[in-house]
């Protein structure tokens, strides 16, 4: 078998000169690469919760910009982070407690979802909002959304570069931190901000509750593999650009095989997640440690700093 | 708002309340708020499947709560059991984008499940959800004594003979059970709020297990009454109101607790 046919049969025709997927590509890279470094303190943080939490009271947005026919990002966006503030200014000391003050935000912000969802369904029946904004489109997504798009997550990039350190040890050691000078409740704050800009990037490719896939599973799968925090924020983003372009791939061939209804893309970009976490959680060597002294929820990993 | 076709309605949203706000009370002090959002919301793919499939929605549901539940345990083995959790939840919400891109029930179907579609409750949807919400509150009665030791101390409870593995696995299936008869009426988005509001309104109020409980049942029942009564007057989703009423009980609660802190 040639090369030619090898690729021809990996890549079904018009995959590469198609506009719809090289939008979908970009912006995917861009929604992974930001997911994964962000995810990988979300993991240390032990904020899996929260970032779920972020990804669906942002959907409040997602449908009431629906509603008024603005640019879907930023009404993801909008919602993201006014949540993101409600649940960093709920005082929580205790773990339980915080836990406690996410599902109360994410339970009053899907109400207002519900809402956008219903009026939007009530004013306009043909679109299907509640399924893009909820499982994502990312083949319908305008190519005039690339550029903010970047931008959101050049900003999310750039937020986590310079907040690096005082971050990172109020993550592993919020005590140690709050003696260095860190000050650790703004750095929540900010984090959960730059959290909510993540979401709101994979809100738009694999959509609002799926984005936890994208946030969580490149990052837990590179805290597995590597120790050392700046190698595991690079593993995340290389990991999660993988499973996207696999999954956009997937997803294209798959209208061939199925015969015109393919699989969703979403689907397919977390069943790749899921089978990698699931062959390096079986391999990978945390597991021995892990197996020994089991951590109690909400405990965070050992992750040694990185110098 | 008392007619033929709403009483059935006020009838199944007042079991589901009563059992969500039991539930909820062990969901508030084991902490396992993402649990109980996760199962109801991987649980629902589950209707979507049975729906494909051509079997009772029930039945969909009962078996992808169930799988949310081995899920949560099983990556719980080897990780944290938030990672767990997320991750169990992505994988059967990402099985649910496929099932919806198979069916030809879109729209409102979808929304439904999320939202919930109280007005919507027959006869024959009675029985099932009065016999699951049954079968839960037994659990919970059966459970109690362990199922708190463990929750309040899982060492303590170790140490008595109480396996926390076990009453873990336990409280998830309880919780499973829950949702899978919530589901259908208030949608699996806000199973969870009757699970977490009242709950945690109730602990601020009193520091005694079984009054807590009890008055987490309370609460929730007349959190939902209200959404129901303000869904029917202004026309708007029901899930609006019991998610907003839930989170002003939860404000409630800590205001109370913080006034009593401060001896007022």
């Amino acid at each position: 078998m040639d090369v030619q046919t090898l690729l021809s049969l990996l890549f079904e025709p018009g995959f590469f000169t198609s506009e719809p997927v090289r939008t979908a590509a970009v912006i995917g890279a861009a929604a992974a690469i930001v997911s994964g470094v962000v995810g990988v303190f979300t993991v240390i943080r032990g904020q899996s919760f929260a970032g779920h939490s972020l990804a669906d009271v942002s959907s409040a947005g997602g449908s009431a910009a629906f509603l008024f026919g603005i640019n879907p990002l930023l009404g993801f966006l909008g919602m993201g982070v006014l949540a993101a503030m409600s649940m960093e200014l709920v005082r929580a000391d205790r773990a339980s407690e915080r836990d406690l003050v996410t599902g109360v935000v994410t339970g009053a912000g899907l109400g207002v979802a519900a809402l956008f969802l219903y009026l939007d369904m009530t004013t306009s029946s043909t679109t299907g909002a509640a399924v893009t904004v909820m499982f994502g489109s990312i083949f319908a997504i305008p190519a005039s959304l690339v550029p903010l798009a970047l931008l959101v997550g050049a900003g999310a990039l750039l937020a986590i570069g310079v907040l690096y350190r005082p971050l990172l040890l109020s993550s592993l050691d919020p005590d140690l931190a709050a003696v260095r000078g860190v000050p650790v409740r703004l750095m929540g704050l900010l984090f959960l901000i730059v959290v909510a800009l993540a979401v709101a990037l994979s809100a738009i490719t694999v959509g609002a509750i799926l984005s936890t896939g994208l946030l969580i599973g490149p990052a837990a799968i590179a805290l597995h593999l590597a120790k050392r925090p700046g190698l595991a924020i690079l593993l995340a983003a290389v990991i999660g650009v993988a499973v996207t372009w696999g999954g956009i791939l997937v997803s294209y061939d798959s209208y061939e095989w199925t015969g015109g209804r393919g699989w969703p893309v979403s689907f397919c970009i977390v069943m790749l997640i899921f089978v990698a976490y699931a062959v390096v959680a079986q391999t990978g060597p945390a597991r021995e440690r892990r197996q020994e002294h089991p951590l109690p929820s909400g405990e965070k990993p050992h992750v040694t700093s990185a110098g | 708002m008392f007619e033929d076709f709403m009483v059935n309605t006020w009838i199944a949203a007042t079991l589901v309340a009563v059992v969500a706000g039991i539930v909820g009370f062990f969901v508030v002090i084991r902490g396992a708020s993402f649990a109980a959002h996760a199962l109801p919301l991987s649980a629902f793919p589950g209707a979507a499947a049975a729906n494909l499939v051509g079997v009772n929605p029930l039945l969909g549901l009962l078996v992808f709560s169930g799988l949310g539940v081995a899920g949560i345990s099983q990556l719980a083995r080897r990780g944290r059991r938030d990672l767990a959790t997320a991750l169990s939840l992505v994988m059967l919400l990402g099985l649910g984008a496929l099932f919806l891109s198979r069916t030809t029930e879109y729209f409102q179907a979808v929304y439904a499940l999320l939202f919930g579609e109280v007005l919507g409750v027959s006869n024959a949807d009675l029985g099932p959800v009065a016999l699951l919400g049954a079968v839960s509150v037994a659990l919970i009665v059966i459970l109690f004594r362990p199922l708190l030791l463990s929750s309040v101390s899982p060492e303590l409870g170790e140490a008595r003979g109480v396996s926390a593995r076990l009453m873990e696995a336990l409280f998830l299936s309880v919780v499973a059970l829950a949702t899978a008869m919530a589901l259908p009426v208030v949608g699996a988005l806000l199973v969870f709020s009757l699970m977490v509001g009242p709950a945690s309104a109730a602990r601020a109020l009193t520091n005694r297990p079984l009054s807590a409980m009890l008055l987490s049942g309370a609460i929730s029942v007349v959190t939902v009454w209200a959404a129901i009564a303000l869904s029917f007057i202004s026309d708007w989703p029901v899930g609006l109101f019991v998610g907003g009423l839930s989170a002003l009980t939860y404000g409630a609660g800590r205001s109370w607790a913080w006034a009593g802190e401060r001896g007022l």
